[in-house]
């Protein structure tokens, strides 16, 4: 089978889609360069003769090939985990549900999972398209964040993150604290944002940010499946809860049980006094 | 307290739920000595997510039962104590003048009760404490500056680890309890997510979940969770400046079955008015699966509508401003039981599992405490006898009674309810065989123990005619409800002729085998060794001498006994005697209430009629008063006993069941030409029995008030033991603090000139209008009401103050706001009618 | 200015998914209903632009007849009227969008066309396109960020290093994400209001479906045994001692 694999940098997603896309057939990469014009870019991608068209399971890589689908009329499963023939399997629910379903067209469209597929260690051979505009709708100014040198949830190596457990806005400065001396971000679930105790770029979650830290720390997070969607990108989980039979404990590494108000500031000062002054 | 207990392999007790029951029962266990406590709930702490974790946390401690009135003072003793009653006051507003009218009656059990600071406000005074309701809606509301709220889970929480603390209890979070082992009808161990633990002793507080666990067991708690709506608004412009959690008085919309109270700076609204939504036990979500909990199911938003227009009408102020939005709305579930009390004891059916279920907030901690001294000492200090979950027949505790009753009892959960006020639905379950005659006389039923018994019978109104002036009629609606003067008219025609009575719904049971009376002599005040034929009348104490029942027991033989009872205790009372049957299994009880039916005969004429009927003889000396034997009607063989509830001549005629009919036939037909007259429970119940004085238990004879006191203290104290008799002994030789007396009406006038009748439990007052208190702090207050058509006055039966307790007394009852002039009777046991006792001797 | 929001109505799950018996759906007796996160957003959004610049913000679905309580909801919040294609089957991306276009058909012109940027339930990431090249409209997607001024739209979305910034003459479609706004509370008034409006119920069949559903599967857990450092503050030195071996601390 002749695959395409749109690959956005050297990133994991696009390594995983990549590996994909080889797991399908033979897979040539391509890339863009540019503004970034999906309508435009999909265009590109739509005139060319593959049988299965991959892309990474980002905003972009599912925004893109959605064009596709619509520019060619064709069904499109975003974030699938596997592949069988015509049958796939596809993430619900931020990947709390999986669907299994079957794709009735010779031709597929398909984005990786992120984290369903081993990445490829390095990109192949990799085209680069410059494609014509026109009047296609356009990126035509980027922001830079207003982080305050902060750094954002998104990249974050650690995230410390409060959920109802918290209690109160105020009850958050005990996770900012932490965050600081991890040089981390701090998130926050669903629950939290809604009571309006922190803004929803700190929420982490199936409809907030994704995140991928090294270390996520959940304080007082029960691990409502939309809340997991978000943070399952972590490579390790530590769950500080009072209630051991909580949820968040079935996706930790590990687990501290008690209250976090107590705890959370014991880790901040253990963290203090192990530095040199 | 340590981090994790050792998984205890056998327990002293094992209590299930930790919601605010369970708390402060395992704290009142551990307070009362008991130790080796285990405390379970398969949700987290400190909220396991049962309803404790939503409930509206207020308290109104004005209520017309005096028992959910007691333990609701108590409990907010115990939340005052623990530092987590905030008090905020409440008004119940009313928009309709049969409201006002009903208010009047809170401000009545108020006083009845020891609640003085209540009081009328106008919709004026409503709008200075509520400033943000709209007066033009209301009539007026009655104020209860004693109202709070309450953090239960704070409570339950301090109670809980104050047990931990002492060593008594170890506490089990997240453990699921997955069956209860019973031998021989008694608890052996329970099986836990965790493991198991051998114990005799188990309770159930497991409020929704209560059903589920009881049927591990094989035993009922009959109640069915139910969808009571909340919503919180917010944030509410007034409540902007507010320091705490409450600053002004909730508010109860009674007409529209809502209540409306300040939550910080939101409102909560909430709601008994919409369509019974019931729910199964076994269907409640896990902790897992629930969204918020497993009480807090999702806010069906149908259902509320009408509630949002009304809440919007009383308090637009607030609720018209676009800023105030609906933060929170849920279904919340709370359990609902048949005729609404709590569900209190050890079961029925298994010993060593009791129940504290279906208990509300405000009643929490006040249980806690009762359960432990019931579990404890065998009686709790606040009489329980309405809560008892050993009450209820079978059919009462079926899924379709509990759920039909409960959806008719949900939306009166504010409402207007008749003291005599009879259920809709689920009717005609229990019908006795003379149920055919009955309907044809045009019986008027009224149920009791799920009988169907007639109160009066429309057939006799032509007796109205009869007796003219002598019969009393009541001019007001509200007491005329649920009546008819032709009540009054069939205890003339029964003190001048005779009348049958359907006693179907006695509940009868032998006590036999070598050791029955043993088994009746422990648990009775009177002697039961007595000659074969005897019937003896005797109340049943409790091991402080108060009463737990009050029956007659027939001497059948040396090793058969035959207890008679009420209806509505029998199956507590059966409980009761079947509880302290001898170890050695040398007594045995069976319940025969289905076996046998009962025909009452009184009257004058009674022995005419019934000597006509037999060739046995039915004289006064060959068959004496208080005597029972069995004589032969036509074909049927016949137990008569010669007792009278209504004070004549007469007797109770007991036949098998399936011959009741002819019974009926045979004295009826004889009967006739004596002026036999059918007569209901009006009369039996109430105006027989009060000319005489009789006590009614549940009414004049409940745990508050002793032997002596009752006026019941005749004769020596028998030798034998029986529960009771120390306790019984030293209220003989002290003075009693509390005398009952029979009262008589001397004008019903009100202020309007309509003659007003009460109906029971109105305050009995002093001359100047101040309340009547004993040494014991016990109010006085009428415990029955009811027309003494013989005497031509209405009668009413109170526990006074051995001060105010004089024949001649002159005294006031107050009855839905206006005072009446009432004077006192007898202060004995002396009947205002036929004193000497001669018709019933006759 | 005549702005028209999609939704949808997702069930509020827990912290478990239980699936029924035929492994069609997610088991949602206990569960309560809402409008998908970014779609009430989206509802919000439009609200606040009419009531800024005068108009009317109608809501549009394809669901059951329950979804009727999701056009309520979306009523409560201001949109004006609701458009309620009926059925009670689970229908494709593809699916969904023509029957949305043959609906958007009727009420055009407008201005904005708003969508979800993915459901919360079934996560397509394509209804808003393909109902865009349906009608021939330029379209952005997962916005943060939407103003509306002179017959244009700028609208930010968050990227990673920043927002991308796109600026689009109207009539458009935007499909955006949670975090564009805080949505209200809806007042009591507003619920009884909501209630008085006009929702236009039209049964609608499904097509055959490109992507069909064969079955839905919970995840297998990952059979994660979380490693206990302790209880309470006590377990401090064992959480740095992990945090320095992973290299965090």
């Amino acid at each position: 089978m002749n695959v395409l694999v749109l690959v956005e940098d050297d990133g994991e997603l696009s390594l995983q889609a990549v590996a994909l896309a080889q797991q399908l057939g033979t897979a040539t990469a391509v890339r863009f360069d540019g503004a970034y014009a999906p309508a435009a870019w999909a265009s590109e991608l739509a005139g060319r003769g593959w049988d299965a068209l991959v892309g990474p399971g980002s905003d972009r890589g599912n925004e893109v090939l959605a064009h596709v689908a619509a520019q060619l009329d064709l069904p499109f499963a975003a974030n699938v985990t596997h592949v069988r023939g015509d049958d796939v399997t596809r993430q619900r629910w931020g990947g709390t549900l999986l669907e299994e379903a079957r794709v009735h067209s010779e031709r597929k469209l398909f984005t990786s999972a992120p984290f369903a597929f081993t990445p490829v260690t390095g990109l192949p051979q990799v085209e680069t398209v410059t494609p014509e505009l026109g009047d296609a709708v356009r990126v035509v100014e980027h922001i830079a964040p207003d982080t305050g040198g902060k750094v954002s949830l998104a990249d974050a190596k650690v995230v410390v993150s409060g959920g109802r457990g918290v209690g109160s806005s105020e009850g958050f400065a005990i996770i900012e604290e932490l965050a600081a001396l991890l040089d981390g971000a701090v998130g926050c679930s669903r629950v939290v944002t809604s009571a309006g105790w922190r803004p929803h770029t700190d929420q982490v979650g199936q409809t907030g940010t994704k995140v991928s830290p090294d270390l996520y720390i959940a304080c007082g997070i029960s691990g409502a499946t939309q809340h997991i969607a978000g943070c399952k990108g972590a490579k390790k989980l530590l769950a500080i809860n009072a209630d051991p039979e909580a949820t968040i404990f079935a996706h930790a590494d590990y687990a501290v049980i008690g209250d976090l108000h107590e705890i959370v500031p014991a880790i901040s000062a253990e963290l203090r006094k192990a530095r040199p002054t | 307290m340590p981090e994790a207990y050792q998984w205890p392999t056998s327990a002293r007790a094992v209590v299930i739920g930790a919601g605010i029951v369970g708390n402060s029962l395992a704290y009142h266990l551990a307070r009362l000595g008991w130790s080796d406590l285990v405390l379970l709930d398969k949700g987290p702490l400190p909220n396991p997510g049962g309803s404790t974790g939503h409930a509206s946390n207020f308290i109104f401690p004005v209520d017309h039962s005096k028992e959910m009135t007691q333990l609701t003072l108590e409990s907010v003793r115990q939340y005052r104590d623990a530092g987590v009653f905030t008090q905020s006051g409440g008004i119940e507003v009313a928009r309709t003048e049969e409201r006002m009218q009903e208010l009047q009656r809170r401000m009545a059990s108020a006083k009845a009760w020891g609640i003085d600071d209540v009081s009328l406000l106008t919709p004026a005074q409503v709008k200075e404490l509520v400033p943000f309701i709209e007066e033009s809606v209301i009539l007026g509301g009655f104020y209860t500056p004693s109202v709070g709220i309450v953090d239960s889970l704070r409570f339950g929480t301090i109670a809980r680890e104050r047990a931990q603390e002492q060593g008594a209890l170890s506490v089990f979070a997240n453990t699921e309890v997955l069956g209860i082992d019973v031998e021989n009808r008694r608890v052996k161990r329970i099986r836990t997510s965790r493991g198991d633990i051998e114990t005799e002793t188990v309770v159930v507080c497991c409020g929704v979940w209560s059903p589920k666990i009881a049927r591990m067991a094989g035993a009922s708690i009959p109640l069915t969770p139910a969808v009571h709506q909340m919503i919180d608004v917010g944030p509410v412009p007034h409540f902007r400046d507010t320091k705490g959690v409450i600053e002004f008085p909730i508010v109860r919309d009674m007409d529209t079955n809502m209540y409306e109270r300040q939550d910080g700076s939101g409102l909560e609204i909430g709601s008994y008015a919409h369509r019974p939504i019931l729910h199964d036990p076994e269907e409640i979500p896990s902790n897992e699966e629930a969204a918020l909990s497993p009480t807090e199911l999702p806010f069906t938003e149908k259902d509320f509508q009408q509630q949002m227009e009304d809440a919007l009408e009383l308090i637009p102020d607030v609720l018209n401003d676009e800023s105030v939005g609906i933060k929170y709305a849920i279904n919340g579930l709370l359990s609902l039981t048949a005729d609404g009390l709590p569900l209190l004891g050890e079961t029925p059916e298994v010993k060593g599992l009791w129940s504290a279920a279906a208990v509300w907030v405000k009643e929490g901690p006040g249980v806690g405490k009762s359960v432990a001294e019931w579990m404890g000492h065998g009686e709790s200090e606040i009489d329980l006898q309405s809560s008892d979950i050993a009450r209820f027949y079978e059919h009462q505790k079926s899924r379709t009674h509990v759920r039909s009753r409960a959806a008719e009892g949900f939306n009166k959960t504010y409402g207007i309810v008749h003291p005599a006020e009879q259920w809709e639905s689920n009717r005609n379950v229990r019908l006795s065989p003379f149920h055919a005659r009955e309907r044809e006389l045009g019986a008027v039923f009224f149920e009791a123990a799920g009988w169907e018994r007639p109160h009066w019978y429309e057939s006799n109104a032509k007796l109205l005619d009869e007796f003219g002036d002598r019969v009393a009629r009541r001019e007001a609606e509200w007491d005329a409800r649920w009546w008819s003067p032709i009540i009054n008219a069939e205890h003339l025609a029964m003190r001048e002729r005779a009348a049958i009575f359907d006693l179907s719904a006695f509940c009868i049971f032998d006590v036999t085998g070598p050791g029955a009376l043993d088994a009746v002599q422990r648990v009775s005040m009177r002697q039961m060794a007595v000659a074969d034929g005897k019937v003896v009348y005797t109340p049943v104490l409790s091991a402080s001498g108060t009463f737990k029942s009050d029956l007659t027991v027939m001497k059948l033989g040396d090793e058969r006994f035959r207890v008679v009872t009420g209806g509505a205790h029998g199956m507590a009372d059966l409980k009761w005697y079947a509880d302290h049957l001898p170890d050695d299994g040398s007594a045995q009880i069976t319940d025969l209430t289905s076996a046998w039916t009962t025909l009452g005969l009184w009257g004058p004429r009674a022995r005419d009629i019934l000597g006509s009927l037999t060739a046995d003889d039915v004289s006064h000396e060959a068959f004496p008063f208080a005597s029972c034997r069995t004589i032969e009607l036509d074909s049927l063989r016949v137990l008569a006993s010669r007792i009278s509830y209504v004070g004549e001549l007469g007797w109770e005629l007991y036949v098998p069941i399936e011959q009741g009919s002819r019974l009926w036939d045979l004295v009826w037909e004889t009967g006739e030409p004596h002026g036999l007259v059918p007569a209901g429970i009006g009369v039996y119940g109430t105006t027989g029995r009060l000319e005489k004085c009789y006590r009614a238990f549940g009414f004049e004879l409940d745990a508050d008030y002793d032997v002596v006191e009752a006026g019941m203290a005749w004769g020596r104290v028998k030798t034998p033991g029986f529960v009771g008799k120390n306790a019984h002994v030293t209220h003989r030789d002290q003075d009693p603090v509390a005398v009952l007396c029979a009262l008589t009406v001397d004008d019903h006038s009100s202020r309007d000139g309509t003659k007003r009748y009460m109906l029971g439990r109105e305050p009995v007052l002093s001359k100047r209008g101040g309340p009547l208190v004993d040494a014991h702090g016990r109010r006085s207050y009428v415990t029955s009401a009811g027309a003494g058509p013989s005497i031509g006055k209405h009668i009413l039966m109170s526990y006074l103050p051995p001060e105010n307790a004089n024949v001649g007394e002159e005294l006031l009852v107050e009855y839905l706001g206006e005072q009446y002039p009432v004077t006192v009777a007898t202060n004995d046991s002396t009947p205002v009618f036929d004193p000497e006792n001669t018709r019933v001797r006759s | 200015m005549k702005i028209v929001v999609a939704v949808k109505r997702v069930p509020i799950t827990g912290g478990k998914m239980v699936l029924t018996d035929d492994e069609q759906a997610i088991q949602t007796r206990h569960l309560g209903f809402t409008i998908s996160p970014h779609e009430e957003c989206g509802v919000e959004e439009a609200v606040r632009i009419v009531e800024a610049q005068g108009g009317e913000v109608v809501v549009l679905t394809l669901g059951p007849a329950e979804a009727e309580d999701q056009l309520r909801e979306s009523m409560a919040l201001g949109a004006d009227r609701a458009i309620h294609l009926v059925s009670d089957e689970e229908w494709d991306a593809q699916a969904t969008a023509s029957a949305l276009v043959e609906a958007l058909t009727s009420e055009q012109p407008f201005d904005l066309l708003v969508f979800g940027n993915e459901s919360a339930d079934a996560g397509n990431y394509q209804v808003g396109i393909r109902v865009a090249y349906a009608l021939d409209l330029p379209v952005v997607t997962g916005l943060k960020g939407l103003t509306v001024a002179d017959g244009r739209v700028r609208c930010e979305q968050e990227v990673p290093g920043g927002r991308d910034v796109y600026d689009l003459p109207l009539p458009a479609v935007v499909t955006v994400k949670e975090g564009l706004n805080l949505p209200r509370y809806p007042s009591v008034p507003a619920k009884l209001r909501a209630n008085r409006k006009p929702v236009d119920g039209r049964p609608v069949e499904r097509p055959t479906s490109k992507l069909e559903k064969l079955r839905l599967v919970v995840p297998e857990g990952q059979g994660k045994q979380a490693e206990i450092l302790g209880h309470g503050p006590n377990a401090a030195p064992a959480v740095v001692e992990v945090m320095q071996k992973l290299g965090v601390a």
